[in-house]
Order: C-alpha cells, then structure tokens, then sequence
C-alpha cells in the first residue's frame, strides 16, 4: 500500500505587509512520512511552526516551496499546487481534520454539525445523524446539547463537538490539532480510545498533543519540529 | 463534482469612459460551487456581477454559459429572447434591496407564482401550491400568502426574494449584498438559510459581498478586487487564514471580533 502522506522539502513564511513587509520565516525543509494505521505526533515548543504545518496538509496555508504529497487508490496528488475544487474534494473523501477551536454556524445543531461530513460524502441523514449521535454519546455530551447550536458550548463541550466532527468518517487522513486539550482526564481516555480505533483501521494520524500523558499512550513516532526551523533573515 | 464547469468568464474588462469599472478578469464556475467576490466599495464588484449576468455589457471579453443541452454559448451573442428566458429560469438574481426583486404591491404568493408563469406554467392550483411551499421553505408563514411583501419586515421581504427567484429550479444564482442592511440576527437566519438551500439544490452561486464572515460562511472559493483589479483569488479558507496580498492583509486585519 502507498504511503498516504508525504512531506517533502516543504518550506513556509509569511510576509507581514502591515508591518513594512518584514518577512516571518516559520519552517524549511521539512521532510517526512506518515504511513497507514500510524499516529506521528509533530513534538517541539510553541510557536515552532506545528498548527502551520497541519493547516499547509490541509491546503488551509499556503506553501513557498516544497510538496505535499496525498496518495489514496494509488492516485497521488500535490496540495501544494492544487486549485480550489481539488482541495475541497480531498477534504471531502481523504484528509479529515480537528481544529483547536469549533468554527460554529448560526442556528445549526450540534448533531448535525457533527453529521455534516458524512452527509457531504453522500450518506442519509438518518445514518449521519445516527453515527453523530453514537459518537456524541460516546463523548459523554449531555444529550440536552446536541439538538442546540454549539455557539454557547463551553470549551470542552465545543471540543467534543468537533472530535466527533473529525472522527465520524473513514477519511485515510486525520490530522489532529490538540484535540484534548480542554478535555478532563474521563474525555481524554476516550479520545485515546478513538485514536486507538482509527490506527487500527489503518487510519494515517497526524498530530500535536501538549499532555505528555496522551502523547506517550498514543504516539508511534514524534517528530522534533524544532529540526525545520528556519534560518531567520539576517537583521 | 461535475467535470463540466457551468460559465467560464474571459478577460472581462469594462470602462466607464476611461475610468476603470473592472479589468482583464477570468474564472470558471463549476455547479454546486459558490464563489464570493469580495472588496470595498468601488472596487468593481458589482460592475463585474453585472456584466456577468448580461445585465451590463463588457467593453471586452467574453461570457459562456453551459446551457441545460451541454453546450457553451456566448451570451452576449445570443438571442434577447434566448437571453430573457435564462434570466427567468436557469438564473436567480438576489439584489440587496428586495424592493429592486420583488413587486412590492401584489401579494408574496404572486411574486413566487410569477417566475413560474413565466415559464409557461398555467395551473393556479399547481402555481399557488409551488409558492406555498416555498413560503415554507424560506420560513414565511403560508397564512402570509395574499399579504403584499410592502407589509412584510426587511429579512422577511428578502426571503421572499430569494423563494421568487429559486422557485424554478436555477442552476445559477447571482447575490448582491444578500445580507445589508439586515440586522445581525436576521442576517444569520438568512444565511443559514442560503446555506442550507445552496447545499440541498446543489446550486451555483456568487455572492457580492463586502462583509467577509458572510463569505467565510457561504463561499468554497473567493476573489478580492481593488480599483477593478482582481488582486488575490483562491479557497476562501486560505485566503482569509493566510491572505498574501497587502490589501485582503488590511481587509482581514480589519474585521471585528465579537
């Protein structure tokens, strides 16, 4: 089976034009794999460059240079040069992703926030509303919650929200962004359990955890982001 | 996603005399997709949804429109009776100002039944029961349905719009400013609204707008202008988290956090 990710020479900055166009280097030649049914964790302090190189996979940044190789049913592509409607199809089939923060849509209820990728895949509602339902459960939101907008959610409610979101489709691709981090030690072991279910169905995970705890029960591999910092212009 | 795009714009440019409405502008459309053309007053954006939607001809380029046969044409070189039938029927036409869509004085119903008219179908029974449905749809009670839109609130009035104009069947719909004007609360019910309704019928749109949380909400895909120039283009996502331009950097950098 073809890797279903690849990294390659991958380099990223961003030119500050409100600020004199002073030009902040994030990272250069990254380089690396994930393979199927792998958990990599992207390891080192904040503000190296991690949440930049998740959003790069996902096409949400855009790359100086380099490649961001997807391979699924042998058809590979390059994110880094693929237009719009490329992007939103492989969102759509190949690389699920759990942000930090819930965007939320006026008036929508949780469930069907939770739905909506499965629905986007072309399932009924019936069975995207079962699974998010399922999946909601499992997260132990209290199910007076999921017909709401989760607009008013706490953090940690809100968080649940979008893991279930991330983890309801069979996407080979998951990236996942501190997706415990507002959780209590209860949530998190069934995150750790998920993430577990994911690997074993030969699921690709990608992922920054801060909690060393989940970092050492879920980890294959962490990757020193510290080693693709890139060199600071000269002052 | 369809292999087809559904209108291809090229190198549209349109002078007011010498002054520059918009310039050289080029995109494709697919079905399904929803793109929003966002920038400041000025800018030439509803200069360039103007001239797209045949209703203000470009001083060049050209316009194609894959029409319900397959075929592309250029569609300031059809028919005006060719032309006038699209408007009515493959396209919708959502103006910021309800008033400048709907007829003010005759009643919701007739304003949906209308475009359905238009197009050839004579059965009241059939007409009325079409435009009570989309009443429905666009959250107007039915017992509003011999009531005039000038009795109806503004989010109200716009609702009835965008029922008038989707009542049959586009595959096509152009919006200009859909939410100004309307207060917040309202304008998140209508978007959710369009939202929903561009994702059920799996409709092309685009979206004039110079608010950008309604582009990040309804857009797959997005266009800054500045002085008629099309200055950056690209996922909407990526250009509102990672804008590259100076001008969509201030346009970003400007917007209120709540």
């Amino acid at each position: 089976m073809a890797t279903p990710l690849v990294v390659s020479e991958v380099a990223k900055s961003f030119t500050m034009h409100l600020r004199d166009g002073v030009r902040l280097p994030v990272v250069e030649k990254v380089n690396f794999a994930v393979a199927a049914g792998e958990c990599v964790v992207l390891g080192g302090p904040s503000g190296i460059g991690k949440s930049s190189i998740l959003k790069m996979l996902y096409g949400n940044y855009s790359v100086d240079s380099g490649q961001i190789l997807i391979t699924r049913d042998d058809v590979t592509v390059d994110i880094a040069g693929a237009d719009p409607r490329t992007i939103l199809s492989i969102r759509r089939d190949t690389i699920g992703y759990v942000s930090q923060f819930l965007r939320t849509v006026p008036r929508v209820p949780a469930v069907d926030v939770v739905a909506e990728p499965l629905l986007a895949r072309g399932r009924s509602q019936e069975e995207a509303r079962a699974r998010a339902r399922t999946l909601l459960e499992k997260l132990n939101l209290p199910e007076q919650l999921w017909s709401l907008p989760p607009a008013t959610f706490s953090g940690g409610e809100q968080q649940r929200v979008n893991i279930a979101r991330g983890f309801i489709t069979n996407h080979p691709l998951l990236l996942l962004d501190e997706p415990t981090a507002s959780l209590d030690a209860e949530n998190r072991a069934v995150v750790i359990e998920l993430i577990r279910a994911k690997k074993e169905a030969g699921t690709a995970l990608l992922g920054i955890f801060h909690d060393s705890d989940v970092r050492e029960q879920v980890a294959d591999r962490i990757i020193d982001v510290s080693e693709f910092r890139a060199a600071r212009d000269a002052a | 996603m369809s292999d087809h795009s559904l209108l291809r714009v090229n190198a549209v440019t349109k002078f007011y005399g010498s002054r520059v409405g918009c310039r050289d502008v080029s995109f494709e459309l697919w079905p399904g997709e929803v793109l929003a053309v966002v920038g400041e007053s000025g800018s030439g954006k509803t200069t360039l949804l103007n001239a797209i939607s045949t209703r203000l001809m470009p001083t060049s380029g050209t316009i194609e429109y894959r029409m319900r046969d397959g075929q592309f044409r250029d569609l300031y070189s059809i028919g005006e009776a060719e032309r006038r039938f699209l408007m009515r029927t493959d396209w919708g036409f959502v103006h910021q100002n309800p008033a400048d869509g709907l007829r003010m004085t005759v009643s919701a119903g007739a304003n949906v039944g209308e475009r359905l008219m238009a197009i050839g179908d004579r059965h009241y029974g059939n007409i009325r029961g079409s435009a009570a449905q989309w009443l429905g749809r666009v959250e107007i009670e039915t017992n509003r349905i011999d009531d005039q839109p000038r009795e109806f609130s503004g989010g109200m009035r716009q609702r009835l719009q965008i029922a008038r104009n989707l009542v049959t069947g586009p595959r096509l719909v152009f919006m200009d400013e859909p939410t100004g004007g309307l207060d917040v609360s309202v304008q998140a019910r209508l978007l959710d609204l369009m939202r929903g309704l561009v994702n059920d019928l799996g409709l092309a749109a685009i979206v004039v707008t110079h608010d950008l949380a309604v582009a990040r909400l309804l857009s797959h895909r997005m266009m800054v202008m500045k002085d008629g120039n099309v200055i950056e283009h690209g996922l909407t996502d990526r250009v509102l988290d990672d804008p590259r331009e100076p001008y969509t950097q201030l346009l970003v950098s400007s917007i209120l956090q709540v």
